[in-house]
């Protein structure tokens, strides 16, 4: 009866005009849904055996390494993201400008080609072993398997984590620190005991986005031979082309999603992260490094160097001895603009589809806006092909004629990518004291003209950072562009594959490096000339 | 602060303006697509751009007609195809291997092809049924470091014996690979293959992702004998003299000396038989199998055409006696690889 009573209570907050963005949050996360509807369809199918083979030990297993390497990526990517978004935004490091755009870059470096980089860099008889022979070092640990799939997906998977942090601290108002250090706290004690707690929104939403990437990667898993679920789901469906038991075992992955998002879930708590009072926030004053100055520039190169430096010295290698045999590169440059293209649109879109879901989020909290945030998440954490076959069957039934147009690949962007989106507007919304929404309204503006003027203007770090997030990710994005994008439609990405396929590293390598160059240009207009809110 | 914001602002125009132009210019291609309807193909393509790309552009120019091309995974296709159904939007299917052309012509995702297509190719490169004819063939050879391995095994039965512990690779989940641990099961038996691959694993046989980075390995000296295909090699000592390894072929008979093929179908879906059937034609030429000879190194197998220099003639390989399509018996080789442990 307490729970009806409840309910009861509750209309009053339902005020009518909100139901607009109700219904474009709860459209948004059906979005999401759909390859869990495809699914069901497909499971449906599966006969007796399939179901059998699901529980068996091999499953077991696969759940637990799953599990493990997920936990272990998302621990050591918020270990490496934390301290480098404090040094970036609120310390006087040198070149701090150089350093925000080139920790981000790693993120648009494909798992499987940063995989290769490091079989071929850190592997047996690789450079580094030649290098480090003459040294006397006789072997180093073995690549492949849990430490060479952990050590990739941290490398490159950690600016997920970097950006919505930094987009946490850009937002944070620099009076809370202040505060503490004038009641004696050191600039370490105010940094532990105020900041971080003060980034819990972010650190969860960007933890999550990691772990749910880490669960769905296979380029990575697949390259330094780590048994993972997705690994098992992409075998099953090549070498058997049976769809109702790779949807069996998809089913159980999602299974294993919920438990994540529940876990992340209950770390969340009803605290309040914005001002209350009166002023705003303003440019954090700058924290001098000192003696630290030279451990954190070593500890900086020490990470790009390893996740940047060497997949391009790899890349570069591969370029130099194709240009020297005279290789030539059709092609490149249609295909460069057409993933700046697709990804922008991706980027567009995904954030237009994710603010409502955050602000339903954030706003309204209660089962319904909880339950649209965990279900926005669905596409993500599923294997990209996976959401591919998923769209081929509603998109023939329901648009046949948008079907492998530059709609429906920036559709399935969306459901891929939507959490990238809110995770980055959540952490800015939060900030945003919703006293001050209730000022435009009382001024006369409606719910429309107060999102645009007053919301918006104030979470635009957020929107960013969603923007920046998604269009990186879509230009790596290899398995829903390659059965989606209109016909003819290359992507750096998919020449990339092609040519590595084919073992035209050459090739390979010029796309692999027009793709980071692309993901570069618009990372430093967006976030290398500026310093937090000091603008 | 507003700054970003119009930064922000700036972005979504150019969002915009980007998609006003697309769709502008998508309208623009339907309008021409619709004028050249008479002489268009569609095929999706498991085999990779830059192996048949050039062979592709050879067929527009000869015949006029304009093909659209989708490049992605065979299997990725083939359930692509699958879930498509009558409304498939393509022609013709290329696929890497026989498993994946015979797993559509069990879905009935096929049309029969005429018979003098068909009885170009040897015996047993084409469906009993039609449903496919294969374009080329891949031998199965082990890559060997002769510095290493001067004295390489005539079987890879020979593989498990302790001199060759820790020496060897395999890539479990490369789908020729398991197309000779499938023929294995046909040719030796379900006891003899589970041996051999216990055997291999006991003998600490090397995992690799796939059959390219085998070849590099053994070039770069980490391993002395991979299980692969025999172009792998061949493509990188045309581009580079010094290239370091050689092919072995094993016994005659056996399925280590199995022949994969690449091979082409016409999909059920489609209502351009006509350009379908001349592009497999073409395929199937004097010219098109030429082009496998040179380009991508792989076996002709129609036309009278030879294979390349280096190779062993494909008449004195003598390959296993089975059908390609009982090839596509994949679910028991996997259940298997999954037993002994290769695959998880």
């Amino acid at each position: 009866m307490s729970v009806i009573g409840s309910i009861a209570a509750r209309p009053l907050r339902f005020r009518p005009h909100l139901s607009g963005i109700w219904m474009l949050a709860v459209a948004g996360a059906a979005m999401a849904c759909l390859p869990l509807g495809y699914l069901l369809v497909r499971a449906a199918e599966a006969d007796a055996d399939a179901w059998s083979r699901v529980l068996s030990d091999g499953t077991l297993r696969l759940l637990l390494n799953t599990a493990a390497l997920a936990a272990a990526v998302t621990a050591a990517s918020a270990a490496l993201a934390l301290p480098i978004a404090y040094l970036t935004e609120r310390t006087d490091l040198p070149f701090a400008r150089w350093w925000r755009s080139a920790t981000i870059m790693p993120l648009a470096i494909p798992s499987y080609v940063g995989a290769f980089a490091f079989i071929i860099a850190l592997g047996p008889n690789g450079s580094l072993q030649s290098l480090l022979a003459p040294l006397g070092v006789q072997s180093i640990p073995e690549i492949y398997g849990f430490f060479g799939a952990w050590l990739t997906l941290t490398l490159f998977t950690f600016p997920y984590l970097l950006l919505v942090i930094r987009a946490g601290l850009r937002d944070l108002d620099p009076a809370i620190e202040e505060s503490a250090r004038s009641l004696g706290q050191t600039a370490w004690g105010a940094f532990w005991r105020v900041t971080v707690p003060q980034l819990r929104v972010p650190l969860a939403a960007g933890s999550l986005l990691v772990a749910l990437y880490v669960i769905s990667d296979f380029g990575a898993v697949s390259m330094m031979q780590f048994d993972t679920f997705t690994r098992a789901i992409y075998i099953r469906f090549g070498s058997a082309f049976d769809r109702s038991s790779v949807a069996v075992l998809c089913l159980v992955l999602v299974a294993l999603v919920f438990v994540v998002l529940a876990i992340d879930w209950s770390q969340r708590r009803n605290a309040r992260y914005h001002r209350v009072g009166s002023g705003t926030a303003r440019a954090p004053r700058l924290i001098g490094l000192r003696r630290l100055r030279w451990p954190a520039l070593i500890g900086l190169a020490l990470v790009t160097s390893i996740a940047l430096v060497v997949p391009v010295a790899v890349l570069f290698h591969w370029l130099s001895v194709g240009l020297q045999s005279g290789e030539t590169f059709p092609g490149v440059w249609s295909a460069a603009l057409n993933s700046v293209y697709a990804s922008a649109l991706a980027g567009g879109v995904t954030v237009a589809v994710s603010v409502p879901i955050a602000i339903v989020v954030v706003r309204r909290p209660g089962m319904l806006s909880r339950l649209v945030d965990r279900a926005a998440y669905v596409g993500y954490a599923l294997p990209g092909v996976v959401v591919a076959f998923a769209l081929i069957f509603f998109s023939l039934r329901a648009v046949p004629g948008l079907y492998q147009t530059i709609a429906v690949l920036i559709f399935a962007y969306a459901v891929l990518f939507l959490p990238q989106a809110i995770s980055g507007l959540r952490s800015s919304l939060v900030r945003v004291q919703p006293g001050i929404e209730e000022a435009s309204r009382a001024l006369n503006r409606n719910s429309w003209q107060t999102f645009f003027s007053v919301t918006l203007p104030l979470i635009a770090p957020g929107v960013l950072a969603g923007f920046a997030l998604v269009f990186l990710t879509t230009m790596k994005e290899l398995p829903a562009t390659l059965l989606l994008a209109p016909i003819e439609f290359d992507t750096l990405a998919t020449n990339l594959w092609g040519h590595q396929e084919d073992v035209f590293f050459a090739r390979a390598a010029a796309s692999g490096l027009l793709l980071l160059v692309c993901a570069a240009l618009p990372m430093i207009i967006l976030f290398g000339n500026d310093r937090g809110l000091r603008t | 602060m507003t700054s970003l914001y119009a930064r922000l602002r700036l972005i979504l125009c150019l969002v915009l303006v980007a998609g006003l132009a697309i769709a502008l210019s998508a309208c623009g291609d339907d309008a021409q697509q619709a004028q050249e309807d008479a002489g268009q193909l569609t095929i999706y393509s498991g085999r990779g751009e830059s192996l048949v790309g050039p062979l592709i552009e050879r067929f527009e120019e000869l015949t006029g007609i304009s093909v659209r091309i989708r490049y992605a995974g065979t299997a990725e296709l083939a359930v692509a195809i699958l879930e498509e159904g009558d409304r498939s939007p393509a022609d013709v299917y290329y696929a890497q291997d026989a498993g994946a052309l015979a797993a559509l012509a069990e879905n009935g995702a096929l049309t029969p092809l005429p018979d003098d297509l068909t009885g170009n190719v040897p015996d047993g490169f084409a469906d009993a049924s039609g449903y496919w004819v294969a374009t080329s063939g891949r031998a199965r050879v082990l890559i060997i470091s002769p510095d290493r391995v001067p004295d390489p095994p005539s079987s890879v039965f020979d593989l498990v014996e302790p001199e060759w512990r820790g020496r060897v690779g395999w890539a479990p989940t490369n789908g020729s690979f398991q197309a000779f641990v499938t023929a294995m099961r046909q040719i030796h038996g379900e006891e003899t293959t589970e041996q051999w691959l216990r055997g291999m694993i006991a003998n600490d046989v090397r995992v690799y992702p796939k059959n390219s980075p085998q070849v590099q390995a053994v070039h770069d000296g980490e391993l002395d004998i991979g299980l692969v295909n025999h172009y792998y090699l061949i493509r990188q000592t045309s581009v580079d003299d010094d290239w370091h390894g050689a092919n072995h072929f094993t016994d005659a008979g056996e399925a280590g000396a199995l022949i994969n093929i690449a091979g082409v179908a016409l999909l059920r879906a489609s209502d351009n038989d006509k350009n379908a059937l001349r592009f497999i034609e073409f395929l199937l030429s004097e010219e098109g199998q030429t082009y496998f000879r040179e380009e991508t190194f792989e076996y002709p197998v129609a036309a009278g055409v030879e294979a390349w220099p280096t190779l062993v003639p494909l008449d004195e390989l003598d390959p296993p006696s089975l059908a390609l399509t009982s090839l596509s018996d994949l679910e028991g080789t996997l259940e298997l690889l999954e037993r002994v442990g290769a695959l998880p």
